[in-house]
C-alpha cells in the first residue's frame, strides 16, 4: 500500500492508502480522525468538506490524497478549540451563527481564506465568496454577521 | 468511545438500585454511547414519574431526560432554561440527555414544532413537582414549614435568611419516587429570571471547532463501513449480481437479501467505490407520471373525497354571487427535504438484542418498527438519538438507520451507513405535491362572503404508526404500509372571519414518490394558495392588501403581527399594483399572514422584492417577520430558527422541485436541485411578540407558513403577475407577466 506524507495542522502525518485516488476527505476523518470536515456531496458542490491546502481552500471530497503529498493542510481543528476558539470561530460563537452545523466547517474554513485575501470585504464580496458553501438550515443571515464580524466590520 | 468506558458506566448503573448516573454536560454525548437496555439502568422511562425526566446527582447537579431532541433547533438550551427557573438551578449544572430509548421517556417524535410547546412544558411540570418535593424535604431537615423556604441556587433556604441545604444533600443520587404532579405550582412568570434570556447554545463552540460529535462522527470498536444500491427504479427489483465487478476493490462483502443489496468494508473509500462499481442487474421499475405529467395524474386519480369543514352555506352563497365568484388554483411541488449531510447511522445488530444510533426525530416511535423487521423483542432493541445534518420533518435517517441495521445483522459486526449525495436527494421521502382549487365571493362591502378550498393530497393511512423503510421492503420483511405526510389539510380556509367556508379534502390513494412530513406539512402550499388567493381578492376589491386583511379581523394578536410588520415596512396604503413604475426592475411590496393551524402561533410575514422585467428575475431585498409564540424562552435561539424557517421557505418558494423522469428522481445533486444561495440572500427582520403570560408555542414552523404568499404578493405588487405554483422560476415570472 502507498503511504503519503504530508503536515497536518502543523503536525507531520504519514498515511496509506490502497488507491492513490482516495479522497482526502476519508483520510483526514477515519485515518486521522478529524471529524470537523464534513462529507456533504462528494461533487464539490456544497463546500462541507473544505479544508485549507497551503492555505487555500480545497474541497477535500475531490481532491485525492496522492495530491498533497508534501504539502500543508489545515483543518476546523487546526484553528482552535472551544476554549480556545480562532477569530473565525469566535464570531461564529458570538453570533449563534449555526443550526445543525453541518455546514459550519465549510463556513469557516471558507471565510478564513477568504479573510486571508480580503480582510476587509464587503458584505457583497463575502456572499459571493461563500455563494458555493450551501446552509440548509437557513442560517445565512447569522453567517454572513459572523463573517463580517470575524473582519471586524462589526 | 470505547468498550471499556462503556462497561465502567454499566457496573456504575449496577452498582445500586437507586443511584443515578452522573453525566457532565460535555460528555453527554459520549455517555450516550453503546450499551445496557432499559431494564439494566436502573431508570425509569416513564412520563408520569418525576424520575423519568430528572435526576439529581450526589454533587447536587441534575440530568434532564428529554423525549424530544435538539436539531440544531435551541431545545438545547431552551429546555435547561425551563428546568433552572422550576428548579433555582444554574443552566450550567443541568446535563441533558435526549431522545434514547433506554434512558428518556417516550415524549412522542420531535416534530410538529412541539419540542418545547409540549417536550418542554412536561419537563418544566416534571421540574415543578420536584421543587415542591426538594421544599419538603428541606422542611423536614430543617424543621421549617415549606411555605417558608425558597429554592436559590441549587438549595433551599429559610426566605428569612440563614443556612440552607443543597439539592445533592436533600436527594443526590436517590430517586424522588414521585409522580408528576399537574398541579404543582409553576413559577410567576413574572418572576423569571432565566427564561426570555437569550443564553447561547451549548452545542455551538464544538460546532465550530469541530469537536461536536454527530452521527456521522460517531464510531465503535469493528465498526464497518456500508453503503448500500438503491435501484435504478423506483419498485425494480433485484435480478442478479456479479461480485467479481469490485474483486480490485479490497475487504468488501457484498450482502443481498431479496432486493436489498448493500456492502460493507473495514475501508469508507473502499465501501464506497464498491458500491458505485457493483453491477447488478434489475427489473423494470413500477412507473411514475413523471414530474411534468404530474398534475393531471392527480387530476385523474381516483379520489375519495371528505368535507373536512363546514361553516354557513359556501355553496349557496357561491351561487348567488355567480358570474362575481372568483377561481385559481394554486399548486406546491413535491420537495426533497435536501439534508445538506446524507443520512447516516450506525447499528449493531446482535442476536439478543440490537442498538442502533440514529439522527431520528423519533427514536421512541420507531424502536417497535426496528424490533419488528429484525425480528427482536422490542424490550431489547434501543435507539439512541445523535445530532444529525438538519432534518426538517422525516428525512433518510430512519432508512439509513435501517440500512445499518440489516447489513450489521448480516455481518454480524456494527455498521456504520452513510448515503451519497444521490441518495439523499433520490430517496429520502419527499413532501408530497398539494394541488388546490379556490373558490370565493366577495360581499357589498368588499369582504370576503364565502370560501370554498378544494385540495389534492395524497391520504394519510389511519393509525399508520410509522413510513415504511427502504430497506426493509427491499428485503422483504414485516413493517407496517401505507402513507403518512403530517397534518398537510390545515389551514387551508382564510384566518380571518368569513360566513361561509367549505373545505374538502379529495384524497388520493397514492403519490408517486415516498412522502414524508416535511416542515410544516401542508402548511406551507396552504397558506402559499389561501394567503395567495386573499390577494387576489383584496385586488377585485380594489383593496389595500393590509387593510383588506385587517378588515373584520377581531383577534388583537392577529392584529398586532400584521401592523408590526406594517409599521416596520412603512405601509402606505394603496392597492396592490396600482402604482407600477416604468424600468427594467419592478419593484413590490407583499404580505401575509398566518394563525398556524389557526389554534397556535401568529404571523405576519412582509416582502419587498424586485422583479427584472425582460429576466424574470426575483430578488428579494428584504423579509420582515413579526412573530407570536406566546411565552418566548429564548428569543435568540427562538430568532434563529424563524431566520431559518424563513430563508428555508423562501428557498422552497424561489428554487425547489423534485425533477422525476418516469423510472426515479433525476434531480440528484445540488445542480439538478439547486437551493438558495448566499447571493440570493435578503435581509431578514424578525420582531418577537412575547407574551409570558401564555404558554409556548413551539418556534419551528410556523413562520414559514405565510413566505410562499408573501413572495407572489410582492411579485404581483411589482408587475401585475399573479404566481400560483412554486418554484416562482424566471420562466413561471416571465409566463404569468405574459398572461397578465
Amino acid at each position: 500500500m502507498a503511504s503519503y506524507n504530508f503536515r497536518v495542522n502543523g503536525r507531520a502525518e504519514r498515511v496509506e492508502s490502497w488507491d492513490p485516488d482516495q479522497p482526502l476527505l476519508y483520510v483526514l476523518r477515519n485515518a486521522l480522525d478529524l471529524k470537523g470536515v464534513k462529507f456533504g456531496c462528494g461533487l464539490a458542490q456544497c463546500g462541507a468538506c473544505t479544508v485549507l491546502v497551503d492555505g487555500a481552500p480545497v474541497r477535500s471530497c475531490i481532491t485525492p490524497v496522492s495530491a498533497v503529498a508534501g504539502r500543508a493542510v489545515t483543518t476546523l481543528e487546526g484553528l482552535g478549540s472551544p476554549k480556545h476558539p480562532d477569530p473565525v470561530q469566535a464570531a461564529f460563537i458570538a453570533e449563534q451563527a449555526a443550526q445543525c452545523g453541518y455546514c459550519t466547517n465549510g463556513m469557516v474554513m471558507s471565510t478564513k481564506a477568504l479573510l486571508k485575501q480580503t480582510p476587509h470585504p464587503t458584505v457583497a464580496q463575502v456572499k459571493e465568496a461563500l455563494a458555493d458553501n450551501l446552509c440548509r438550515c437557513g442560517t445565512h443571515t447569522r453567517i454572513l454577521r459572523a463573517v463580517m464580524r470575524a473582519a471586524g466590520s462589526t | 468511545m470505547t468498550i471499556a468506558l462503556e462497561l465502567s458506566r454499566r457496573d456504575l448503573l449496577r452498582a445500586g438500585g437507586a443511584v443515578v448516573v452522573s453525566f457532565t454536560l460535555a460528555g453527554a454525548a459520549r455517555a450516550q454511547g453503546a450499551g445496557p437496555l432499559a431494564r439494566d439502568l436502573g431508570k425509569t422511562v416513564d412520563a408520569g414519574e418525576v424520575d423519568g425526566f430528572l435526576a439529581v446527582h450526589q454533587d447536587g447537579a441534575v440530568t434532564v431526560y428529554s423525549g424530544k431532541v435538539d436539531l440544531g433547533t435551541g431545545l438545547r438550551i431552551a429546555m435547561r432554561q425551563m428546568v433552572a427557573e422550576e428548579l433555582g438551578l444554574p443552566v450550567a449544572r443541568i446535563g441533558l440527555i435526549e431522545g434514547d430509548t433506554a434512558l428518556t421517556p417516550d415524549q412522542g417524535p420531535t416534530a410538529g414544532s412541539t419540542g418545547i410547546a409540549k417536550g418542554g412544558v412536561q419537563i418544566r411540570q416534571a421540574a415543578a413537582t420536584a421543587r415542591q418535593a426538594l421544599l419538603k424535604l428541606a422542611s423536614e431537615r430543617l424543621k421549617t414549614s415549606a411555605d417558608a423556604l425558597v429554592v436559590e441556587n441549587g438549595s433551599v433556604k429559610p426566605k428569612a435568611g440563614g443556612k440552607g441545604v443543597g439539592y445533592g444533600t436533600l436527594i443526590g443520587g436517590h430517586r424522588f419516587a414521585l409522580k408528576l404532579d399537574d398541579k404543582a405550582p409553576l413559577r410567576d412568570p413574572k418572576t423569571y429570571a432565566v427564561v426570555g434570556k437569550p443564553l447561547p447554545r451549548p452545542d455551538v463552540p464544538a460546532k465550530v471547532t469541530g469537536r461536536h460529535v454527530y452521527m456521522h462522527d460517531f464510531t465503535l470498536p469493528r465498526l464497518l463501513h456500508g453503503r448500500v444500491i438503491h435501484p435504478p427504479a423506483v419498485g425494480a427489483t433485484l435480478q442478479s449480481v456479479d461480485e467479481g465487478s469490485i474483486k480490485g476493490i479490497p475487504g468488501v462483502l457484498v450482502v443481498r437479501e431479496q432486493s436489498f443489496l448493500g456492502v460493507v468494508a473495514e475501508d469508507e473509500w473502499a465501501a464506497v467505490r464498491a458500491a458505485r462499481e457493483l453491477k447488478a442487474s434489475w427489473s423494470a421499475g413500477t412507473g411514475l407520471p413523471g414530474n411534468d405529467g404530474l398534475v393531471r395524474a392527480i387530476r385523474q386519480s381516483p379520489v375519495q373525497d371528505e368535507t373536512l369543514l363546514t361553516r354557513g352555506d359556501a355553496a349557496g352563497a357561491l351561487e348567488a354571487a355567480a358570474g362575481k365568484a372568483m377561481s385559481a388554483t394554486y399548486y406546491w411541488p413535491p420537495q426533497s427535504h435536501a439534508s445538506l449531510g446524507p443520512s447516516c447511522a450506525v447499528a449493531d445488530v446482535r442476536a439478543d438484542g440490537a442498538t442502533v444510533w440514529t439522527a431520528s426525530q423519533a427514536t421512541h416511535k420507531y424502536r417497535p418498527h426496528f424490533a419488528r423487521f429484525l425480528e427482536l423483542p422490542a424490550e431489547t432493541v434501543r435507539l439512541v438519538y445523535l445530532d444529525g445534518a438538519g432534518c426538517y420533518g422525516m428525512n433518510g435517517h430512519e432508512d439509513a438507520a435501517a440500512d445499518a441495521a440489516l447489513l450489521s445483522r448480516a455481518v454480524g459486526r456494527p455498521v456504520r451507513v452513510q448515503w451519497m449525495r444521490e441518495d439523499e436527494h433520490g430517496w429520502d421521502p419527499k413532501g408530497p405535491p398539494q394541488l388546490l382549487d379556490l373558490r370565493a365571493s366577495l360581499d357589498g362591502n368588499g369582504r370576503v362572503a364565502a370560501w370554498q378550498a378544494e385540495m389534492w393530497v395524497p391520504q394519510a393511512t389511519k393509525g399508520l404508526p410509522n413510513i415504511p423503510l427502504l430497506s426493509p421492503a427491499a428485503a422483504g420483511l414485516q413493517q407496517p404500509q401505507g402513507l403518512a405526510t403530517g397534518l398537510i389539510t390545515q389551514d387551508a380556509d382564510p384566518a380571518y372571519p368569513v360566513p361561509h367556508v367549505r373545505v374538502v379534502a379529495h384524497w388520493l390513494k397514492d403519490t408517486p414518490l415516498r412522502p414524508s412530513n416535511i416542515r410544516a406539512p401542508g402548511k406551507i402550499g396552504n397558506t402559499f394558495a389561501v394567503e395567495g388567493f386573499i390577494d387576489e381578492l383584496a385586488a377585485a376589491a380594489g383593496a389595500d392588501p393590509l387593510a383588506f386583511r385587517l378588515q373584520g379581523l377581531d383577534d388583537p394578536r392577529g392584529v398586532e403581527v400584521l401592523k408590526r410588520v406594517g409599521a416596520r415596512m412603512k405601509w402606505e396604503p394603496r392597492p396592490a399594483n396600482s402604482q407600477p413604475a416604468a424600468g427594467a426592475l419592478a419593484r413590490g411590496r407583499g404580505i401575509a399572514y398566518s394563525h398556524y393551524k389557526h389554534a397556535e402561533n401568529y404571523v405576519a410575514i412582509g416582502m419587498e422584492v424586485t422583479v427584472d422585467r425582460g429576466s424574470g428575475v426575483v430578488r428579494v431585498a428584504r423579509v420582515l417577520c413579526a412573530h407570536d409564540c406566546g411565552l418566548v424562552i429564548n428569543p435568540d435561539a427562538l430568532a434563529n430558527q424563524i431566520e431559518g424557517g424563513i430563508v428555508q421557505t423562501l428557498s422552497r418558494a424561489l428554487f425547489e422541485e423534485v425533477i422525476f423522469d418516469r423510472d426515479r428522481v433525476t434531480s440528484v445533486d445540488w445542480a439538478s436541485y439547486p437551493i438558495l444561495k448566499f447571493p440570493d440572500l435578503p435581509e431578514v427582520v424578525v420582531d418577537l411578540v412575547d407574551r409570558p403570560e401564555l404558554p409556548p408555542m413551539g418556534g419551528g414552523e410556523a413562520a414559514t407558513a405565510p413566505v410562499g404568499a408573501a413572495l407572489a404578493n410582492a411579485i404581483f405588487d411589482a408587475v401585475g403577475a399573479r404566481l400560483r405554483q412554486a418554484p416562482m422560476t424566471p420562466e413561471r415570472v416571465k409566463e404569468a407577466m405574459a398572461h397578465a
